[in-house]
């Protein structure tokens, strides 16, 4: 189907469900109960799974078959995002204008950045980018203020000019929208204690990410696909059959720029602002973690690794010393005080110790990332006649 | 290779059912409407604060989440009700908000606008939250103003001092209870004035963002008008650490005056390399060397250690200011009090902003009788209040910004102890520092109105 193998196919169809259904699945915990802390069903995290995931796709594009480390990526994301507001700000409300400037802008950018850093490999290239990146940020934090808005970033106001649109009614702040449709449109299904939310943003995005997904499995399998992963395996000796490989380094880091700008510019639908810590280097740094700690060139990785550093930052972020007492209550005090005091560095503003704990282990015992943990899982429970598969490109890391 | 045959029926079948699927839940949802977002069911209400605990901020933070906590426990009726003795309004009266018992939630900043906003959207979404209050630093105030006025829920703006978040980047939803960069400027040019002499040639280093640049216009525009002279402005990069290359020039210019236009570890950084250059013992023009600090906090005080001794600049409170300045100030007592009962030490400006912000939104929606956020508004706007520690104080409607005396504060020469670290120069009058709501540092925004959301 769609020129995909079965395989592939059914890859797709996995991640399709994933999306359709990620409001039931992400809210496993009744409403009101102690565990619903662990919820992740709202628009604001669900939009944020699926954008993320599309920004670590389009970097496994480039890393996972090439093996060039672009350490910069978080600039194309962020140019992309300035672009769209722009484009929210001076033309209309709607999304469509605003993502698809916002995935060209980014091309161009990204067709320079690249230009000129891939003149270099291996750690020159991760230097040069990262060069690229700093200065963009800084750049956009201070001396282009006027068109970035510096520290404080960018909203729409409903001062904006907006010539495609009409006036806004008196009071009324602009809201994103696709021909009409709301992005914070929300309806909610009530099921006994459960709650589910729908949200337009979202399927939006979700749909979005299909679409991207899709894509990259073509670019996978494609001839192109094929001459990248030569790269990745050995630059030198397809440079001596007399192959230029700088046009498909190139593309590849084209192509996953756009898919950079294009998870900006949702961003910015789904949440009107853009502020210039977008592209500071712990962000490109964090899709560099998605990408290794889901499975670098897996196609369904990333967007593991990206849902689940999101999470990890939305969730385990937010539970604090009353939510942990809450927990303990049971306990006699003295062991309650004990247990809240061992968890406690691990969760709230200690997430990001939790995050790196687990990330030394994935790399450490899990090289492959959460994909070869599933995989292994898998073989424990498949019955033993049957081999492991050839490594088929498909689940397995490469390299 | 391909799996199914994709046939126009099929297709036509398949749409029709998803198409259904996905307009079930639409059908379904039809309760829980009541005007305006979040409205509280049962018998609590839930507040988002929002501070930074990772970053450059994260002591400011801390120190306001603990205002937060303790807030809450004096609107639920635990501990010794702080303010609530003092404050003017008589509406709370330790049964919660409006006899709902009050819950939190708290969220990471991490001083990034958009992390932010991801915790505030959390809190809204998730967890029901009707305000949020909380950040320090205006980047974020402002991104979650704006914010706020979508969800249409209360903002409450923590430590923010840059004029925009109450002047072009205002919104309805939104009020600040601390006090800005022009603010600061006025009240701190008569004092200069008089310390230092009306003929001083001034040189700025002025961090190179929103918060530097509109602290700088306002430092400036208010000495120039009392006969100082800008002599040069420079604006160095927020990450900077060493300031060495920044101060070597200062004294080649002439100037007579540094002014640091930075915050938080800037300042101390650039502080100590002043210091350490010998500006403070050098005289020019025939006059001794100063160095001004606009915004002052004590976190900022502890960090340049002795550097900063006799250095001049403004706070929008201080722990000592009941004790030294008199009834005026009540409720700065009961609120050190119960603070330091809790924590064993005294409150920042910044943990002082915020349990004010959260006890007057409390009282707003009890005054209001509603959680409505447009109800809310109405309660604060033209709000006139006293007894929260700043003197009698307005929460002016044109902009939903705080009028109340801004105190003028200096390092202090032999501090007792390590939280004694400034003294109290004086307090410029409330009018002194009112400006008009139109002014040009402010303008270029619009409040619009009111919005409750859902």
């Amino acid at each position: 189907m769609l020129g995909l193998s079965k395989k592939d196919a059914g890859l797709l169809a996995i991640v399709a469900f994933l999306c359709i259904f990620a409001p039931f699945l992400l809210n496993p915990f009744p409403e009101g109960s102690a565990m619903a802390q662990f919820n992740a069903g709202y628009p604001d995290l669900m939009q944020r799974l699926v954008i993320f995931g599309i920004f670590a796709i389009g970097f496994n594009i480039l890393f996972g078959l090439t093996g060039y480390l672009s350490f910069g990526h978080a600039a194309f994301l962020g140019v992309g995002s300035y672009a769209a507001i722009w484009m929210m700000k001076l033309l209309t409300m709607n999304v469509v204008p605003a993502i698809f400037v916002s995935v060209l802008v980014a091309g161009l950018f990204s067709l320079l950045v690249g230009w000129i850093s891939l003149r270099r490999s291996g750690i020159y290239f991760s230097i040069l980018t990262l060069a690229f990146a700093q200065m963009s940020y800084a750049l956009a934090y201070s001396v282009l203020t006027p068109i970035t808005g510096g520290e404080t970033g960018l909203q729409p106001k409903y001062t904006d000019p907006r010539i495609l649109d009409g006036a806004l009614p008196a009071g009324q702040s602009p809201r994103a929208n696709l021909f009409g449709l709301d992005m914070k449109a929300t309806t909610e299904l009530r099921l006994g204690d459960w709650v589910f939310t729908f949200n337009a943003g979202y399927y939006i995005a979700a749909a979005t990410m299909l679409l991207a997904f899709y894509l990259s499995i073509r670019i996978f399998r494609s001839p192109l696909g094929m001459m990248l992963r030569a790269v990745k395996s050995n630059q030198q000796r397809m440079n001596y059959t007399g192959l230029n490989s700088k046009p498909y380094t190139l593309a590849a880091f084209v192509i996953s720029g756009m898919y950079a700008g294009l998870a900006g510019g949702l961003l910015v639908a789904m949440d009107t602002q853009v502020g210039a810590e977008r592209m500071f280097w712990t962000a490109s740094g964090e899709v560099v973690l998605m990408t290794i700690l889901g499975g670098a060139g897996t196609l369904i990785g990333p967007v593991l690794g990206a849902g689940f550093i999101k999470y990890m930052e939305n969730i385990v972020s937010k539970i604090n010393e009353t939510v942990l007492e809450q927990w303990f209550a049971f306990l006699p005090d003295g062991l309650s005080d004990a247990m809240v005091a061992i968890v406690y560095p691990f969760v709230g503003k200690g997430w990001h110790l939790t995050l790196g704990l687990l990330f030394m282990m994935v790399v450490i015992f899990l090289p492959g990332g959460l994909v070869e943990g599933g995989q292994r899982i898998g073989r424990l429970f498949r019955s033993k006649k049957s081999e492991p598969e050839t490594p088929d490109g498909k689940t397995t890391p490469a390299e | 290779m391909s799996f199914s045959n994709l046939t126009r029926r099929g297709l036509i079948k398949t749409g029709a059912v998803a198409g259904a699927g996905l307009a079930l839940p639409t059908y379904l949802s039809a309760a829980a409407h009541s005007g305006f977002t979040n409205a509280p069911q049962g018998d609590t209400v839930t507040l988002g604060f929002n501070v930074p605990q990772s970053g450059p901020y994260a002591d400011e933070g801390a120190d306001e989440l603990r205002a937060f906590e303790l807030a809450v426990e004096h609107l639920n009726g635990m501990g010794d009700g702080g303010m609530l003795q003092t404050f003017s309004s008589k509406a709370l009266d330790g049964t919660g908000i409006m006899g709902k018992k009050v819950q939190f939630v708290t969220g990471d900043t991490q001083t990034k606008s958009d992390a932010a906003r991801a915790s505030a959207k959390s809190m809204i979404e998730k967890d029901g939250a009707v305000m949020i209050s909380g950040g320090s630093s205006s980047g974020v105030a402002v991104a979650v103003q704006a914010l706020c006025q979508e969800a249409g829920v209360i903002f409450m703006a923590g430590l923010t001092h840059s004029n925009d978040t109450t002047g072009k980047d205002k919104r309805a939803n939104g009020f600040r209870h601390f006090f800005n960069s022009y603010m600061s400027g006025a009240a701190l040019a008569p004092v200069l004035a008089k310390a230092y002499g009306a003929d001083r040639k001034a040189y700025h280093l002025t961090a190179d963002y929103n918060w530097g640049y509109t602290t700088e216009e306002a430092v400036r525009s208010s000495t120039e008008a009392l006969g100082w002279e800008t002599v040069n402005a420079v604006k160095t990069p927020l990450t900077q650490t060493d300031f060495s290359a920044y101060i070597a020039p200062v004294l080649q210019s002439g100037a007579d005056v540094l002014v640091l236009n930075h915050y938080g570890g800037n300042m101390v950084n650039s502080l100590t390399n002043a210091v350490q250059f010998g500006l403070r013992d050098k005289m020019v023009n025939g006059k001794q060397f100063e160095i001004v600090v606009p915004l002052y906090s004590e976190l900022m005080a502890r960090g340049a250690g002795a550097n900063i001794k006799g250095i001049l600049g403004s706070q929008n409170w201080d722990w000592k200011l009941e004790d030294q300045l008199g009834a005026r100030y009540s409720g700065t007592n009961a609120f050190v009090q119960s603070f330091g009962t809790k924590y064993g030490f005294p409150p920042s400006q910044a943990a002082h902003t915020c349990y004010v912000q959260t006890l007057l939104y409390a009282d707003a929606v009890t005054r209001a009788g509603s959680f409505n956020p447009c109800a809310v508004v109405e309660a604060l706007q033209g709000f006139e209040f006293d007894g929260m520690g700043n003197g009698p104080t307005l929460y002016r409607a044109d902009d939903h910004q705080c009028f109340k005396d801004v105190v003028v504060v200096k390092g202090k020469e032999n501090p007792e102890n390590e939280f004694d670290l400034v003294e109290i120069v004086e307090v410029t009058p409330a009018d002194q520092v009112t400006y008009a709501p139109d002014h040009q540092q402010f303008a270029g925004g619009s409040l619009g109105t009111c919005n409750p959301g859902a």
